[in-house]
């Protein structure tokens, strides 16, 4: 066990942990956040996505020790329910999800391309969603949430 | 924003209170620390509280379905709870059913609260399957909305001294009319049960409650019909809502099972010493064949599951070799029930006697939920007292299966059910659920289990595998004149209340051979003067554990049964050189609702009419369109896809796919949308890409590199016509859908190409094979 000290949605968090521990269980079961979430622990789904300076990571995948000295962002880092972040603004507005469970990743991945690409193109947006998966089929309504979110205009 | 503030509550209760120990009679007495959870809710717990026990709904422990109190409260402030074991398995059914109980309650969307799925607080109306809740519990609510608009009613006229008939209500209000008096719901009930018995009769799906409570006309609706947005979507986009993942408890211990590799092995030896330097190690747990550890941290438990060194026995029993093996076994294994859908004239005879007679087999592999969140439940047995979070369909079946594992008094079991990822069709949550009883019980702590991916893949219930034949006879005019389609489908071994995972592991038998692979049917939205619909039940006897177990998967049994009845159509239309949309509108011409579907999806598509293939194109890519349509129950579905196929390596590219959507009366248009996009999407995956590999040692889809499913890049865009019909009831949105999607692409890709397909999934190397052998039609 070690003393670890984390940066989180520009908090600083110390926690005890195996330094090994994925930083997925740290942040789920030590810092008690509910975007990141477990849904393979193998990269290849992207629920448990936070964005860590800048980049959008699989946090199933990096040990905790490697998250020191990084700026880590979870989904509860970008908005609240009463001052959502204007990408989760226009996830609700389109109703872009069913279950929901994988939209930590989509909305995380959508804020880093964003990020860098102010306005994507249909084809840009699949690229990045491309390695997050979702079994309910939003697919549609998270490419037109992330469109409204870059204010392009959005067909039904 | 009400809804959001009960997701924020309940991260209070999960975080802070002992919700597990609080029964509902605790709560109607007003001494558990649910009503300290409830403090938004105030005029809610005082209802709670008020109910005396013995009053109807508090006559045991259990709300009774004959007591209007046990189905919905009104606060001081006019707040409405409404109690409801259905659960919302991320589809938006809370949302809708808010919809049905706010419009005849006459009370705002927003006034609306659900308290859903505690097996202390609400009457078991069934599980939540089938797309059955809109059709099923939307009645139930309704009318017992309806029951408590009369009562609310009757108390205002005496408060009033004006007749009921001079009254009339607007968002809780009642008015008198004329005299501008006025009562509010809240203050003529708030705070006080209203101790009114209701009529009730049946059980689950089949209850009646209140049936002859007066209803509204649907052409008075304003809230139902409309596209009120989901109630759960904003606490989920910002990571305030709590799935049964987040649920903590306090002196939680983190579980993990250890699984066997294959069907029938079990633990021969346990060294535990292989994993003693992992710090926090509380337990190995093992029971009969069952083996699990649990461990103080989630990464503790994680790794000791991996690192346990276990000797399995070497069972006699094996998986079958591969999926040619399973369709053999299919073909020759006497069925064990038969259901008959359809049966009129005499197909054999009209069949030996036709100018020509048509015969083709189809292949359905077994198949996976693939839920994104690996099944995940909470458990603490306690005593005389248990208590479980899980994410079941069926949280009353889920207690009675507990109470069984544990031998303790159903009522001594409380299943408290908290949302998990979209799980189309009864997965491995129930499992899980299990698996967790039986950790805390050997450790008297609660204990959070959740799978690991391979366990999910491996372990998940699959759906069945269906091997489907079917004939048809055309005159020497061209019409047809018989069908006969046999639908030979393994059952569901793990639904019925049988035994789960841990069950079994321990010790429980499972009973009888399972149940049929859903509703069956194949053709039966055409008439054809002679004409047979079976569905076939092949026994899949294989010893526990296997991790080819079934359940049902969303639409059970239709996606095969529409891939081959509808790819049959689209043969004999192909045939005759008809047009495939004009041929089944001749055939489905008494079923009014089907036809209205075919013809609203052709205008939607632009459906031109000639006969497919379509002439051929030069280039690699070849262009086509396929039509489908089915019922499913009592919802109608025609369905077209666009593909484009690449000739050189068989790749299917669905574009586009339209949809024409028939499912009664509609509450929530855009939830609806919502569900259908879902569907296609869904039906895309699991037509070009989903088969669940194995051999006799085992599952080899065990991560989504190995069990691949549909990614951004493959989806196609999705068109939809929405039928309203507002003289019908309104029936499910929920999976028909998803019934004729494989089968409009594979007509398409026959379009495309002039090659049949008559095996899922479509994949690259089963285009390019049914293109090589050049297969048009099947003249027997």
């Amino acid at each position: 066990m070690a003393r670890i000290s984390l940066r989180v949605n520009n908090q600083t968090r110390v926690v005890e942990a195996d330094p090994q521990t994925p930083l997925l269980y740290v942040l789920r079961d030590d810092l008690e956040l509910h975007g990141p979430r477990f849904g393979c622990g193998l990269g290849q789904c992207g629920a448990c996505t936070v964005i860590m300076d800048g980049k959008a990571v699989r946090s199933c995948s990096v040990a905790v020790s490697a998250a020191q000295n990084t700026k880590i962002t979870t989904l509860e880092g970008l908005g609240t329910l009463e001052h959502p972040h204007p990408l989760q603004t226009a996830f609700i507005q389109e109703q872009a999800a069913q279950c929901a469970y994988c939209m930590n990743g989509m909305i995380l991945v959508a804020k880093v391309l964003l990020d860098k690409n102010a306005h994507p193109s249909d084809d840009e947006i699949k690229q990045a969603l491309n390695g997050n998966l979702c079994r309910c089929g939003s697919h549609l309504r998270v490419i037109r949430a992330v469109k409204r979110a870059a204010g392009e205009p959005v067909s039904a | 924003m009400d809804s959001n503030m009960d997701a924020k509550m309940d991260t209070k209760i999960d975080a802070n209170t002992n919700e597990k120990t609080i029964s509902r009679r605790q709560v109607l007495k007003g001494t558990g620390a649910l009503v300290v959870a409830f403090n938004l809710f105030d005029p809610v717990s005082q209802v709670l509280a008020q109910v005396a026990p013995g009053a109807p709904g508090a006559a045991n422990d259990e709300p009774q379905a004959d007591a209007l109190d046990s189905w919905i409260a009104i606060g001081r402030d006019g707040k409405v709870t409404v109690f409801t074991s259905k659960v919302d398995l991320g589809t938006g059914i809370e949302t809708a059913l808010s919809q049905i109980v706010a419009e005849e309650l006459d009370v705002p969307f927003k006034a609306i609260h659900m308290e859903v799925g505690d097996t202390t607080k609400t009457v078991d109306q069934g599980v939540t399957a089938g797309s059955r809740t809109i059709e099923r519990a939307g009645p139930q609510l309704r009318q017992a909305a309806a029951a408590t608009r009369q009562q609310l009613l009757k108390m205002a006229s005496a408060k009033l001294a004006v007749p009921i008939d001079r009254l009339t209500v607007t968002d809780g209000v009642v008015s008198v009319m004329g005299n501008g008096k006025k009562v509010s719901y809240g203050s003529l009930v708030g705070g006080k049960p209203f101790n009114v018995q209701i009529p009730a009769t049946g059980v689950g799906w089949d209850l009646k409650v209140a049936p002859d409570a007066r209803v509204k006309s649907p052409n008075d609706y304003k809230i139902v019909g409309t596209s009120v947005p989901r109630v759960d979507l904003p606490t989920k986009f910002t990571a305030s809502f709590v799935y049964t993942q987040d649920v903590r408890i306090p002196g939680m211990l983190h579980g993990r099972v250890v699984r066997p590799a294959t069907v029938n092995s079990k633990p021969a030896s346990v060294d535990e010493d292989s994993v003693k330097d992992i710090p926090g190690i509380v337990k190995i747990v093992r029971e009969g064949s069952f083996l699990a550890v649990v461990a103080q941290t989630e990464w503790a438990a994680i790794q000791a599951a991996k690192a346990l060194k276990v000797t399995w026995t070497t069972p006699e029993t094996k998986l079958p070799a591969n999926s040619d093996a399973v369709y053999d076994y299919l073909l020759k294994t006497k069925s064990f029930a038969q259901r008959p859908v359809v049966n009129r004239g005499n197909a054999d005879a009209a069949i030996s006697q036709a100018a020509k007679s048509y015969e083709a087999t189809f292949r359905w592999p077994f198949q996976m939920h693939g839920m994104m969140a690996p099944s995940c439940a909470v458990a603490d047995v306690q005593g005389d007292k248990t208590t479980v979070y899980a994410p079941s369909q069926g949280p009353f079946d889920t207690r009675k299966r507990v109470a069984t594992l544990l031998g303790v008094p159903e009522d001594s079991v409380q299943v408290i059910y908290r949302e998990a990822a979209g799980c189309y069709g009864r997965l491995g949550t129930d499992d899980a659920a299990e698996d967790a009883v039986v950790m805390s019980r050997a450790v008297g702590k609660p204990v959070r289990v959740q799978w690991m991916r391979e366990d999910e893949h491996g372990w998940e219930p699959k759906g069945p595998a269906q091997l489907l034949t079917v004939r048809a006879a055309v005159d020497a005019s061209g019409n047809v004149v018989a069908w006969d389609f046999l639908d030979r489908s393994f059952p569901w071994t793990e639904s019925g209340g049988q035994p789960l995972i841990a069950s079994r592991q321990v010790g429980i038998k499972g009973q009888g051979q399972g149940a049929l692979n859903g509703t069956g049917g194949g053709g039966d939205t055409y008439t054809f003067e002679n004409q047979r619909i079976i569905a076939a039940a092949i026994p899949w006897v294989q010893p526990d554990p296997t991790p080819l177990r079934t359940s049902p998967l969303r639409a059970p049994g239709d996606l095969a049964r529409v891939f081959a009845s509808e790819s049959f159509m689209d043969e004999l239309a192909a045939a005759q050189g008809a047009d495939p949309l004009q041929f089944r509108l001749h055939y489905a011409a008494k079923n009014q609702r089907a036809v209205d579907c075919l013809n609203a999806v052709g205008k939607l598509a632009n459906w031109q009419a000639r006969p497919a293939p379509a002439p051929a194109a030069s280039g690699n890519i070849a262009k086509g369109r396929g039509i489908a349509v089915s019922a499913r129950s009592t919802t109608v579905v025609a369905a077209t896809a666009e593909v484009e196929v690449d000739r050189s390596t068989g790749e299917v590219t669905v574009k586009r796919v339209a949809v024409a959507h028939d499912c009664g009366l509609i509450i929530n248009p855009d939830g609806l949308k919502n569900q259908i996009e879902g569907n296609v999407i869904q039906g895309t995956s699991r037509a070009l890409m989903e088969e669940v590999k194995f051999d006799a040692s085992g599952i080899h889809s065990l991560d989504w590199a190995s069990y691949p499913i549909i990614r951004y890049e493959k989806i196609p865009s999705v068109d939809i016509v929405l039928i309203d019909r507002k003289d019908m009831p309104a029936l499910g949105g929920g999976e028909p859908s998803i019934g004729p999607i494989p089968a409009a692409i594979a007509n398409a890709i026959f379009d495309a190409t002039g090659a049949r397909l008559r095996e899922a999934p479509f994949t690259p190397e089963r285009v390019l094979a049914a293109m090589r052998s050049g297969a048009r039609s099947t003249r027997a």
